[in-house]
């Protein structure tokens, strides 16, 4: 027991500094780095806690493709050279009514959880544990069967997703020469072969 | 304080999810620190839901977890898509330059 709490205050006070980082950090860069970091730490925790595909999900996925992706837009679009910190330039009016918004969000979520008392039928439900086996044995057999149209509509929002976001990035350039597959196979030997009588001591011109 | 129980957990979530909503209000550099602070807001609401699985020993909250993970993914590649296309037209994408719709 004194190892778990030492490990979660270890991956906690990372997963904290590093989320603090992230909103206060000068360098757009850095901001991705410490979003890394945080996700690495919290995907430690759940693998700590006993959700251990979640955890190895939370690595790929968010670490593998999401952070990278953040990663690539960064460094395309030009933004790193952006230094500027938060209470410079400009007077903004929405600085104290977000930090009063933020601050009572946290002291609800605090009242909430420092409140929080077992209820006696928490353990009640229909789909218990199964202790024998692991906790991806379990998964599949949950989400393999009485998730399984949530499990499909996720890869259709996968699916939309990826349409939408190269219909929206996607840009015609002008001068390109393509392919055109069409024109290649339709031709036929005589729309394609054309005899010329070349005059003697006069080139021809062959390219149109 | 040595035994972690569930109040720690959400404890934890409550924090991320505090400093991902002042990470949205009180951004001034670009856009793709709120998409990031979204990011965070998220994982938050994923710490949540793992630790009530987990202490209540209930698979439902992992798969949950889960759906929440793919529509994360979604809205990343969506927003960042987004973004992408307004640095191509308008050539900034600092919140203050950010205001065609006059808001």
């Amino acid at each position: 027991m004194l190892t778990h709490s030492i490990f979660f205050y270890f991956f906690s006070v990372i997963a904290i500094f590093s989320s603090l980082m992230v909103i206060t950090s000068r360098n757009t860069v850095n901001s991705v780095f410490f979003l890394i970091l945080d996700f690495i730490s919290v995907g430690c925790l759940f693998i700590m806690v006993g959700a251990e595909f979640l955890g190895m999900i939370i690595l790929i996925v968010y670490v593998g493709a999401v952070a990278v992706l953040f990663l690539f837009v960064v460094m395309m679009l030009n933004v790193a050279e952006q230094k500027q910190s938060w209470f410079i330039g400009k007077k903004s009016t929405h600085i104290p009514i977000g930090l009063i918004v933020s601050v009572l969000i946290l002291l609800e979520l605090l009242v909430v959880v420092g409140g929080w008392k077992y209820k006696d039928d928490l353990m009640s439900s229909n789909t218990l544990y199964i202790s024998d086996v692991s906790n991806t044995h379990q998964l599949g057999l949950v989400m393999y069967t009485d998730y399984i149209l949530y499990f499909q509509l996720s890869g259709v929002i996968l699916l939309l997703s990826m349409i939408g976001a190269i219909l929206l990035t996607f840009r015609q350039r002008k001068g390109l020469k393509k392919q055109s597959y069409f024109n290649q196979i339709s031709r036929n030997p005589s729309s394609s072969i054309e005899l010329i009588e070349v005059k003697s001591n006069q080139g021809v011109k062959i390219d149109d | 304080m040595i035994e972690i129980g569930l109040g720690h957990y959400l404890s934890l979530g409550a924090i991320v999810f505090f400093l991902g909503v002042i990470g949205i209000f009180l951004n001034r550099k670009n856009v793709i620190v709120i998409l990031m602070s979204i990011e965070l807001i998220l994982l938050a609401v994923n710490i949540n839901l793992i630790s009530f699985s987990i202490f209540s020993g209930d698979i439902v909250g992992q798969i949950f977890t889960m759906l929440i993970l793919t529509v994360a993914a979604a809205e990343a590649a969506i927003g960042l898509a987004i973004i992408v296309i307004y640095y191509r037209n308008k050539g900034s994408i600092r919140v203050e330059d950010i205001h065609g719709m006059k808001g």
